[in-house]
């Protein structure tokens, strides 16, 4: 008979909180391994060398002065709606209804451009469009906030339905709209008269999206760091519970973060529209509700890092776009490479938070 | 007129890659995984159906059997790894699951549309998609006697064998998880995993299960749409979202697979509802605000389902929780 403790191979243990220095190291490993197999995969793919691969993903990103800012603009709107999600997942509700909330804020946009575009005075239109466009965000992240505060319907879901009942709805206004009539778009709208077209800041056509996400990236690190809401917010995504016994309406925190995070994702709609395409389709915000979900929580809901995650996501994509061109692939090319980072960023948190100990050398372990 | 002897074919052809889906996806929310993977997974299952039978087709002579068995093999090979994928990051890794599924998503989908686009250059065709219809005329063949029966027929023998199939793996699935000692087993595993663990019952190996096993059926829904209801026809982007529609009739139908079948039937009837209501030329916006209908219907679901708060109906309890042994 075998009767000795079979002790496994390794032990998983939580570890103490890890000082961010070493987190964060191990988050750069993690990105810079997936970076290797992606260049392995490419190579596979289109047989180049793996440094003019890199090579190319840079320059697809920054090969010209049009390029960078294209990139710039692009992490703007993607970290605008990574901010806007970031308080409700800090409270833990899964808002994966961005894409919809973007949506309805650039149809807030695109109804006053289209309807009262050459009634009413430029700034007042601005205006009106500001607050349109923010109200509808806003409205479409409180529907669900509604349900979850009050029967505590499950928001994964009902944010997800409400991404497709906005897009349907874009869809209905679009046909209502369009220009010319039975083409099944809107085309660019107030051509002639930019009526409703966002101010180009000191003549830099793209420089507004990248002031506005800066500006917000800094209001909301002041929001949830050093704000008694942005605490509230923390207790609630901690211990619902707890927040209940300390006093806290968690009902309350709950409409009151999706009403912040869905106007967020409205201003996104917003810049989308107005500011940077002057008109509006069904796929205008291109799957960012969802990838803006995976830059939050990669970057552990810090709105600095997020910078960062977003950086690397709008890289990834605009190079990998940029391969495809260059070696006749698909364009879906880049969400492949994108899913791959992803699936290594995950990954790697087990390692941040637990430790692994091996079995020690069986002899010693037998005489204890 | 409100032809139903057409429209019922039609919605059950819609409904089946959803039941498909859902089965899928209530086995794998059953042991506590909350797979938001799933539209990514059916997209993989579906093209690699197709790279199999693309190169199947390609060598020349067909046989009945192979033609069947190859594309479905590789559909079923592509979304178990998906799902051993799923499993490794959130079960050995303890990933956050929601997190993990839409990069799933986000990666199935590329996946489907990379290697879709690159068969597509292949065949130097005019148009953007591959057909491939003599595997489709294997996968879509019904019964010899549908025609000749007349209405009965046209509703209910009208189908290719995925139908079927899948109709079978739900009965199957409700019997396992109610019926069985297997089931008993995987539902505690989604109630309370740590008594489970505490029972005996090997968590990780019941999640590792269940979750393949889902997205194996899960894939064999894309498999369907794109050999049976599309003919073979695989076009970038064509199956859209009816991955989310299967993820919400997980809920519609309370973790039910028997429930499944008439609610995917009906989510197919709501989706291409829009077809049949006359909205006459001048409104041709009106039939977008019809195709909103299924995702309305799921959100009055999914709240009255939350409102009646009854205890059968609720949601597997540790469901999109990580189970570590060590934590309390």
């Amino acid at each position: 008979m075998n009767n000795r403790n079979h002790e496994p191979l390794f032990h998983i243990s939580k570890r103490d909180a890890l000082p961010w220095q070493k987190a964060w190291a191990i988050r750069g490993a993690a990105i810079l391994a997936a970076l290797v197999v992606c260049g392995v995969i490419t190579m596979m793919t289109t047989g180049d060398n793996p440094i003019s691969i890199y090579k190319t993903i840079f320059l697809g990103a920054f090969g010209s002065a049009r390029k960078s800012w294209v990139t710039c603009q692009n992490i703007s709107i993607l970290l605008i709606i990574s901010l806007a999600l970031t308080p409700a997942f800090k409270m833990r509700f899964w808002n994966i209804g961005g894409e919809g909330q973007v949506l309805m804020g650039g149809l807030g946009a695109a109804a006053c451009m289209i309807c009262l575009g050459d009634k009413i005075p430029g700034p007042l239109l601005i205006a009106l469009m500001v607050v349109s466009s923010l109200a509808a965000g806003a409205i479409w992240g409180l529907i669900p906030a509604l349900f979850k505060a009050k029967w505590n319907t499950n928001e994964t879901l009902a944010t997800l339905m409400m991404n497709y009942i906005a897009i349907q709805l874009v869809a209905y206004y679009i046909i209502k709209w369009e220009v010319p009539k039975g083409s099944g778009k809107i085309g660019i709208i107030n051509q002639s008269t930019n009526a409703g077209w966002l101010p180009q800041l000191f003549g830099m056509k793209y420089l507004l999206p990248i002031v506005v996400a800066a500006v917000v990236t800094v209001l909301i690190y002041i929001y949830l760091n050093y704000s008694k809401q942005g605490y509230e917010i923390s207790v609630v995504g901690e211990s619902e519970n707890t927040a209940r016994y300390v006093g806290i309406k968690v009902e309350t925190v709950i409409i009151r973060t999706m009403l912040i995070s869905g106007a967020l994702c409205g201003l996104a709609g917003l810049l989308l529209v107005g500011g940077i395409n002057h008109t509006i389709t069904t796929t205008i915000t291109d799957g960012q509700g969802f990838t803006a979900v995976m830059v939050s929580w990669m970057a552990k809901f810090n709105p600095f890092a997020m910078i960062f995650t977003s950086f690397l996501i709008i890289l990834l994509s605009r190079g990998a776009g940029e391969i495809s061109t260059a070696f006749g692939l698909n364009q879906s090319f880049a969400d492949i490479i994108t899913g791959i980072i992803l699936f290594f960023i995950i990954g790697c948190e087990f390692f941040i938070t637990y430790k692994i100990s091996f079995r020690k050398k069986a002899g010693k372990e037998e005489n204890v | 007129m409100f032809d139903i002897v057409s429209f019922i074919p039609r919605a059950v052809s819609q409904g089946i890659p959803l039941l498909y889906g859902s089965t899928g996806e209530i086995l794998t929310e059953k042991t506590g995984n909350l797979n938001l993977g799933i539209p990514g997974v059916m997209y993989v299952g579906a093209i690699c159906g197709v790279i199999g039978s693309f190169f199947y087709e390609q060598s020349g002579n067909m046989n009945g059997f192979l033609a069947i068995a190859i594309p479905m093999l590789c559909s079923l090979a592509g979304s178990f790894l998906m799902g051993l994928l799923y499993c490794f990051l959130t079960v050995s890794l303890r990933a956050n699951q929601n997190v993990t599924g839409l990069a799933m998503t986000t990666f199935g989908i590329g996946f489907g549309n990379f290697f879709g686009g690159s068969l597509i250059k292949l065949t130097n065709s005019d148009v953007p998609s591959i057909a491939l219809s003599k595997t489709s005329a294997y996968f879509s063949k019904s019964l010899p006697i549908a025609d000749s029966t007349g209405v009965f027929g046209k509703i209910f023998l009208s189908y290719g064998f995925l139908a079927y199939l899948a109709i079978v793996i739900a009965l199957g699935a409700s019997y396992v998880l109610n019926h069985t000692r297997v089931g008993l087993h995987l539902r505690s595993v989604g109630e309370s995993p740590s008594t489970a663990d505490a029972a005996g019952i090997n968590v990780t190996l019941y999640k590792y299960g269940a979750t393949c096993i889902g997205c194996m059926i899960a894939g064999l829904g894309g498999l369907y749409y794109v050999m049976d209801y599309a003919s073979g026809v695989w076009s970038n982007d064509a199956f859209g979202d009816r991955g989310w529609l299967a993820i919400a009739l997980v809920i519609f139908t309370i973790w039910r697979p028997t429930t499944s079948i008439f609610a995917s039937i009906l989510f197919g009837g709501l989706y291409i509802l829009y077809l049949f209501i006359p909205s006459g030329i001048d409104h041709m916006e009106v039939k977008e605000l019809y195709k909103m209908i299924p995702y309305i219907v799921t959100l009055v679901v999914l709240v009255i389902t939350s409102m009646r708060n009854k205890r059968e109906n609720q949601p597997p309890a540790s469901l999109g929780l990580p189970y570590f042994r060590e934590e309390r």
